[in-house]
């Protein structure tokens, strides 16, 4: 199992306009919710606290460092860019379920705490997020050495058979 | 006016530090959890308890919890559509918005949402 690490090196691979870039999306995103919400209430403004905006801008730059990496390589890299941020799509499907535990949370103790909604909901988001990551790796690692016990068991049988 | 000024920073300050920490983890899948963090919502439903009180907040927090779904069929769709079309990442994310509108305002039409 790949163990989670911190690569502060990555941030070097951006560039400057990229951080305001998303500095900007964020505060944009941020903005649009609070109009949706002041126009059409706050039901359906609550809907764009989870607008996938900031996804966009971050599935895009995954591919374009991937693209970046593999043309400093003298490779293509198109494939290796779509795959990366394809990578980071099934990291956001598992976050959304933290994300879905942090609205459930926050929902339920807002209005007796909020500062106690705030600490509960962000504990519940990363909680239920990374236990649906760890799900997923021990799923894949049983799968794949099922997969390897196959193939050897065939291949030890067509051995005993050439005997 | 002050208030979206105050808004915007905030949420660029929340979402970008959201985003510089799934920079700098590895393996790319664990960092992508960052990706559906819920840096917006923790810049906009303080702002809204400040302003409407707890009830209010409540109110956009439930929705939130059909946004969430309808992120996670998204984020499928954007995984399946890389894959298998082997379209661009921009292209890509932009056109699975569809996908998300359809499913956030089915889910909130379907439990009876109220304005």
């Amino acid at each position: 199992m790949t163990p989670i690490r911190f690569s502060p090196s990555s941030l070097k691979e951006g560039r400057w306009y990229e951080y305001v870039v998303r500095f900007a999306l964020g505060g944009a995103a941020t903005v649009f919710t609070g109009l949706v919400s002041s126009h059409y209430g706050a039901s359906v403004g609550g809907l764009f606290l989870a607008l996938p905006a900031i996804f966009c801008a971050s599935a895009t730059l995954i591919e374009k460092h991937e693209i970046r990496k593999k043309r400093e390589a003298g490779l293509a890299g198109e494939r290796r860019g779509q795959q990366a941020a394809a990578l980071d799509a099934i990291g956001a499907t598992l976050g959304a379920l933290g994300m879905l535990a942090f609205a459930a949370v926050f929902w339920l103790t807002v209005e007796s705490s909020v500062l106690g909604a705030f600490a509960v909901a962000s504990i519940a988001w990363l909680a239920v997020s990374v236990a649906a990551w760890c799900a997923r790796r021990k799923t894949r690692a049983v799968r794949s050495s099922g997969a390897t016990r196959r193939n050897s068991g065939s291949a030890t049988s067509r051995s005993h058979s050439g005997l | 006016m002050t208030e979206y000024v105050i808004r915007f920073l905030l949420g660029g300050t929340v979402v970008s530090a959201f985003a510089m920490l799934g920079d700098i983890l590895r393996p790319k899948s664990f960092a992508g959890l960052f990706g559906a963090a819920p840096s917006v919502a923790l810049a906009t439903l303080g702002i809204a308890i400040y302003r409407h009180g707890g009830g209010y907040a409540a109110l956009q927090s439930r929705s939130m919890m059909a946004g969430a779904i309808a992120l996670s069929v998204y984020s499928v769709v954007v995984c399946h559509v890389l894959v298998r079309a082997r379209i661009r990442a921009l292209p890509a994310t932009v056109l699975a918005l569809a996908a998300w509108l359809v499913v956030a305002f089915g889910l909130l039409f379907l439990a009876g949402g109220q304005t």
